[in-house]
């Protein structure tokens, strides 16, 4: 039998072994190692949570108008009424309210719309640049058409012609913001392909689906979480303007970027309408990027040792 | 260790017959083929069973495109590879990657020739799983067995590449390209990324296991020291042709080719009383899309003639088993 001289030490022994998750519990053990992955796990646990529960935490019908209390501020503030926590708008509508039912429509839209552009990038992306030639020709130039139209245009005719409701939404969103991933992905599959580990893998005799699967994809994943919940943001935010051109939410649902959307005009004077549904949608991002962050990190073998 | 007449007494293993690769240089809007490279320009090769070849030459010399072709990997613009008595060059995709079960490789660096997202037991295993040869407890057990054979063990099983020094990649790679019990192995300059003590360890194993499992090796490297630890026979190329092809005493002891006598004269001597008389090449390889006319190697040749610039030579049996492509071979 071979054996090792000194000259070659076992690297690997030194990886401590005791910080290797496993077993059933591998997941949340390797989350709670993680700070921010915990932070990010929690603020979209009590998102999700305030999204589903919304009608019984809510203290008053977000749709309910009250003339006589319009442009409240908030509690805390001087004029406030302590019934209206965080004030209310234009209407006299609570903002509290508004803020934790709108949670619903902004997430389910953002998410949803995410999840579709993701999946089609990545599908198309994979494809175009692992085949490339006529493939890649094709998809690419459907993607440059899709990059020449302004997306906010694009969106606005799908609604304009098939009407506003929450499911076009979402298709009008992830219908036009997957050409970002598919980029992306056909960018990142390029360099990746031509790494030697994916010519060991044909050499070893893998099929084109295994290659994908198993050396293609795994070393794109990191990238593309990234982007994914960034877009999160962008998502919400596209919503809003959709809802501002009145092609989105239509009153009396609400959404926090239609509640920006109407802020806007009271900015300087009452600058508590807009303030709070950003604020909620900023944290929700802030929790989703956490979460995607540790996820990539869990992804990597490489960090599993930190 | 074989000699050259047992080798010319057998059967080729594999046998390749006026192989070339050209790639298309394109420009433009409309990929418009402005020129080709001529990675590989016709070069006619025979490998015997249970031999190591050794193909030396410069960067860019087409020693590594060669190798793929050989694998398969890379389809020739002409030319065919005869493995067995078939030609790879005609078979369909699927039959080609049956094929490849018995032509495995071990590529030259260890760092990126190991998917950084699999286990070593992913790995060393995924050959296996791929013909389906092995499953579930057998499976683990013979990748417990290849490991041992390369010199690792079994609890590196669930560790990732990451984790290894860059000779331990190595053995990983060679447990890989193991499992599926080839016939030959093609190591594309499988040691020049690791550090000069590991290297001969690699050597010795690679040694060691051609003696075990009856391998026949073709050894791709850029220097001649290390083909001469491993090789039976050895082939120089120069801009995508063999210029010098001879069992490996005869060409340490008695070059034929100016190429061949420049690439043994640049080995450094370890002996500081020794004057060497070190003539080193000028310039620097020509560009492979428009070689020179004539002789390739003319530009460079310190005893190049006029017949050198007009006619190109032929690889030439100047002594039994010693081929060289020169008009005026050296010694002769």
């Amino acid at each position: 039998m071979y054996t090792q001289t000194e000259t070659e030490k076992d690297v690997s022994l030194e990886t401590p072994k005791a910080r290797k998750a496993s077993g059933r519990f591998k997941w949340i053990k390797l989350l709670l190692r993680s700070k921010t992955g915990t932070l990010g796990l929690v603020i979209v646990l009590a998102m999700f949570g305030m999204a589903v529960f919304a009608d019984m935490i809510a203290p008053f019908n977000p749709a309910e108008t009250d003339v006589v209390n319009r442009l409240l501020p908030p509690a805390w503030v001087e004029g406030g009424n302590p019934d209206y926590l965080l004030g209310t708008d234009n209407l006299g509508r609570d903002i509290l309210s508004r803020v934790i039912v709108g949670s619903r429509v902004s997430l389910l839209v953002g998410i949803s719309a995410v999840v579709l552009a993701g999946a089609i990038g990545l599908f198309l992306g994979l494809l175009a640049g692992f085949y490339g030639k006529w493939i890649d020709t094709v998809i690419m130039r459907t993607v440059d058409s899709f990059l020449a139209i302004p997306n906010i245009l694009f969106m606005l005719i799908v609604l304009a012609v098939i009407g506003p409701s929450l499911m076009t939404m979402i298709f009008a969103l992830g219908g036009t913001t997957w050409v970002v991933y598919a980029r992306m992905v056909r960018g990142e599959t390029l360099s990746v392909k031509e790494r030697d580990y994916v010519r060991s893998a044909r050499a070893v005799g893998a099929k084109d689906a295994r290659i994908i699967w198993q050396y293609i994809l795994p070393n794109i994943v990191s990238s593309f979480i990234v982007i994914a919940t960034l877009n999160v943001a962008t998502t919400i935010i596209l919503e809003s303007s959709l809802s501002f051109l009145g092609l989105g939410i239509q009153p009396p649902d609400v959404s926090w970027g239609l509640m920006l959307s109407d802020g806007r005009e009271y900015l300087a004077t009452s600058w508590w309408v807009a303030t709070f549904p950003g604020i909620a949608i900023t944290i929700t991002v802030l929790g989703i990027i956490f979460l995607g962050d540790w996820l990539r990190d869990v992804l990597d073998p490489k960090m599993k040792i930190k | 260790m074989m000699n050259t007449t047992a080798a010319a007494n057998r059967r080729p293993l594999i046998q390749v017959k006026d192989l070339k690769k050209h790639f298309p240089i394109t420009r433009g809007l409309f990929n418009q083929t402005v020129g080709t490279v001529r990675a590989v320009d016709g070069i006619d090769l025979e490998v015997y069973e249970g031999e190591t070849l050794g193909i030396v030459g410069e960067s860019g010399c087409g020693k590594s495109t060669t190798g793929q072709m050989l694998l398969g990997l890379l389809p020739p613009s002409e030319g065919s590879v005869i493995f067995e008595g078939k030609d790879l060059t005609s078979l369909s995709k699927e039959e080609l990657r049956l094929r490849r079960k018995d032509l495995q490789v071990i590529f030259q660096d260890p760092y990126s020739s190991l998917n950084p997202r699999m286990t070593i037991e992913q790995l060393v295993g995924e050959p296996l799983k791929i013909y389906g040869l092995k499953k579930g407890k057998a499976l683990r057990d013979e990748v417990v067995r290849l490991l041992r054979v390369v010199g690792l063990d079994e609890h590196h099983l669930k560790r990732h590449p990451h984790e290894f020094s860059g000779g331990q990649r190595q053995r990983i790679g060679i447990a890989r390209a193991l499992a599926l019990n080839p016939k030959v192995l093609i190591c594309d300059e499988p040691v020049s990324a690791l550090d000069v003590s590991i290297q001969a360890q690699i050597l010795n194993l690679l040694k060691k296991l051609q003696r075990e499992f009856n391998l026949t090796y073709v050894f791709i490297a850029h220097g001649l020291p290390a083909v001469r630890h491993i090789s039976d026979r050895i082939a120089v190329m120069y801009l995508g042709k063999v210029v010098e092809i001879t069992d490996r005493d005869s060409l340490f002891e008695s070059p034929t080719h100016p190429y061949t006598e420049a690439l043994l004269s640049a080995i450094p001597v370890a002996d500081p009383t020794k004057r060497r008389t070190h003539k080193p090449l000028e310039g620097d390889l020509p560009n492979p899309s428009n070689p020179p006319s004539g002789c390739r190697f003319h530009t460079r040749c310190p005893y190049a003639q006029e017949r050198c610039v007009k006619e190109e030579p032929s690889l030439v049996e100047y002594k039994p088993g010693h081929h060289a492509a020169c008009h005026y071979p050296l010694g002769m």
